[in-house]
């Protein structure tokens, strides 16, 4: 992972040193050389006049460049300011870090930005520096994390996934795939998200949810304690992962069993093994929050309450997902895979 | 100049002339590069017309001193340990473990804030004395004994939180501290022409002044600089270099308990990864005040401005638009440059030929 790192960085100055030009950014829809410092790209496919291209919109996050997931909110975020014409910059603490997060956030504010996207994975450490936004006079939208305390902060809406309605989805579909009696694979148990994931999927459903702990820093565990889950409790036809990371044992475990035709396997979040598993049909569907547009919506919205006063939402929060990747749409979903999926 | 040298011969002291002075201070080429910096970032923000907002405002100001002093403070402890030839890795944990013993007091146990505080310094104290005993007992180097240190107060900041609260942060903190006097020595704030300036920046000041203090104007300075030129020569003149060393991974370990009570009381929550990385920041900081890795040279007051740049780049990145992804380059560029401009005017200043 380091070394990856280090190459990419490498990768990066030699591109940068290379073509000191925005168009460098074209070639990977990466990260790299964004919209940010250029003017060129700022205005590149911009419908309108000169406010546009005064708008600047602030985005912090606490999503490490690294991560993949937010590399893709990254890019719609982009891509959001290459369409609407505005100049967008993003930040991140280079660590899961709530006061350095503060601190870019007081940062984005002293720079008096026509908006303002913040995530809040910590309402109690975030709270006050977004207030003090609010309180500035700028317009701000949460996106990806803040469901529950956006409406508190003064916050114009919430851009994002409810865990919850996103399981009761899962659940409704496995219903209709004929499954009454589920497990619900929980890998990271204290995390509330996934809690809520469980509890939607069992009010979806409707049929019979057990929930299962496994520990993914022992796969094999993991794969065992699937396959014995699924032999304990009796007339198991349906499982629903909580993630890629256990959608991997999982996957295992039942194709060992030699159980996969009968028993239904879906999962939240993507990945290459995931989408891989739904072509092939050893799964049925994956639930997608869509990331790329909590990346984008926010600087739609935030550029149309600039130019014209037009909020979406009325203070409800604005749902990207669940989106659903099944083998009807599997094939566009992998031809996709890093830029927008 | 060339006078200065001319009448050398006569005399058995050379006389200086305040320049060369000043110019083979250690902080010398950190005060350099903090106004090279700020003025980079301050061009580059006139020419986006960034002029009263972001980088060139009260506010954009406040900002940057608010990240210079909270690294600024570690950075001083950690210089002085480094000129006495040891390092402290454990740092950036201890702000995490330290804040965690703090919020579970305070939140758990309802313990209230003064002794919470004490606690958490208490512990520091206790940690930094044993990687200081460890050290000298074992013999073997401090880069191991706290990396060891790092890993294991991490570890036990993840497990006893997940173990107490089956969660990762303890939040809610301000509840219980909001009117409490004593934790208003580290929360306070004061209003400025539309900057909000913390009390952070006070502490900051008292620990480098305190810092350069001791160093230069005390007995303990002089063993912490006899120690790190040679420890064993500092041993034969009669320097207690094991009670030095404890002391000063003592004070290493406090700065980070000090940062965690201003960080933790301030925010309202701790959190189990606070303080990553705060290790690596407080070194650069140090390297780049002047401090010699290899121990035995060095300044407190050049941390200052060491981490007067840090903070500068850190947000002056932001404020001028560069995308963050490439922070790390442009740090990781700053150490490099400082360290080798740091190398050439100390050779340059003590008149060294190469």
């Amino acid at each position: 992972m380091q070394q990856r790192r280090k190459f990419a960085a490498l990768a990066g100055l030699v591109l940068a040193i290379a073509a000191c030009t925005p168009a460098a950014s074209t070639a990977s829809g990466s990260a790299a050389g964004s919209a940010g410092t250029s003017p060129a790209a700022a205005s590149a496919g911009a419908a309108g006049g000169g406010d546009r291209a005064n708008t600047l919109i602030e985005v912090v996050t606490h999503g490490q460049a690294s991560d993949p997931f937010w590399s893709i909110f990254k890019n719609g975020v982009d891509q959001g300011g290459k369409d609407m014409g505005v100049k967008v910059e993003y930040s991140a603490p280079d660590t899961f870090d709530m006061v350095k997060m503060g601190q870019l956030i007081d940062a984005a504010v002293a720079k008096k930005p026509q908006g303002l996207v913040v995530s809040i994975p910590d309402a109690a450490a975030l709270g006050p520096h977004i207030k003090a936004a609010v309180d500035a006079g700028i317009p701000v939208i949460s996106a990806n994390s803040g469901s529950d305390v956006y409406q508190s902060l003064g916050v114009l809406t919430h851009v994002g996934q409810s865990e919850e309605i996103a399981g009761k989805k899962a659940g409704e579909l496995m219903k209709a795939a004929g499954v009454t009696n589920a497990l619900c694979v929980n890998q990271e148990v204290g995390n509330a998200g996934l809690d809520a994931r469980c509890k939607g999927f069992t009010d979806g459903l409707g049929g019979t949810v057990k929930v299962v702990q496994v520990d993914l820093k022992d796969p094999t565990g993991a794969q065992q304690s699937i396959a014995a889950a699924v032999q304990g409790a009796q007339g198991v036809n349906g499982m629903l992962t909580l993630g890629p990371t256990g959608a991997a044992p999982a996957l295992a475990a039942l194709k060992g069993a030699n159980l996969l035709p009968n028993l239904k396997l879906a999962t939240f979040d993507l990945s290459k093994d995931v989408l891989n598993a739904i072509k092939s049909g050893d799964m049925l569907f994956a639930i997608d929050q869509q990331q790329y547009l909590q990346g984008y919506l926010p600087i739609v919205f935030l550029t149309y309450d600039n130019l014209y006063g037009l909020v979406p939402g009325g203070g409800q929060p604005v749902l990207t997902g669940p989106g659903i990747v099944d083998k009807t749409n599997v094939d566009k979903v992998l031809a996709n895979t890093g830029t927008t999926r | 100049m060339t006078s200065a040298t001319a009448t050398a011969g006569t005399q058995r002291l050379r006389s200086v002339s305040p320049v060369r002075l000043f110019l083979s201070r250690p902080e010398f080429g950190a005060v350099v590069g903090a106004l090279m910096v700020f003025l980079i970032f301050a061009v580059l923000s006139v020419l986006r017309g960034d002029v009263g907002k972001g980088f060139l405002s009260v506010q954009g100001l406040a900002g940057i001193l608010e990240v210079s002093a909270q690294v600024g403070i570690l950075g001083a402890a950690v210089s002085l340990l480094m000129i006495a030839g040891e390092f402290d890795l454990s740092v950036g944990s201890m702000v995490g473990a330290a804040g965690l013993l703090l919020g579970l007091l305070i939140v758990q146990y309802g313990v209230p804030p003064t002794i919470a505080i004490v606690a958490a310094f208490a512990f520091a104290l206790a940690v930094g004395a044993f990687n200081g005993w460890l050290r000298i007992k074992t013999g073997l180097p401090s880069f191991i004994v706290t990396l060891g240190m790092l890993l294991i107060l991490r570890g036990i900041g993840i497990g006893v939180t997940r173990a107490i609260t089956s969660n990762t942060i303890v939040s809610g903190l301000s509840t219980y501290t909001a009117n409490d006097p004593v934790a208003q020595l580290f929360t306070a704030s004061v209003n400025i022409a539309g900057g909000s300036f913390k009390v952070v920046l006070l502490w900051w000041l008292g620990v480098v002044i305190a810092a350069t203090w001791v160093l230069t104007r005390t007995r303990f300075g002089n063993w912490i600089f006899a120690v790190g030129g040679s420890d064993q020569a500092a041993r034969y003149v009669g320097v207690p270099v094991s009670r030095v060393k404890v002391i000063l991974f003592m004070t290493t370990a406090a700065s980070a308990a000090l940062l965690a009570c201003i960080q933790v009381l301030s925010v309202g929550s701790a959190d189990v990864l606070r303080g990553q990385n705060k290790e690596f920041e407080a070194i650069i900081t140090a390297v780049v005040g002047g401090t010699l890795l290899t121990g035995g040279y060095g300044s407190a007051l050049g941390s200052a401005f060491g981490a007067f740049i840090l903070g500068t780049t850190q947000l002056g990145i932001n404020f001028v638009g560069i995308n963050s992804d490439w922070y790390q380059v442009v740090m990781g560029s700053i150490l490099l440059i400082a360290v080798l401009a740091n190398t050439y005017l100390l050779r340059r200043a003590s008149g060294a030929r190469s």
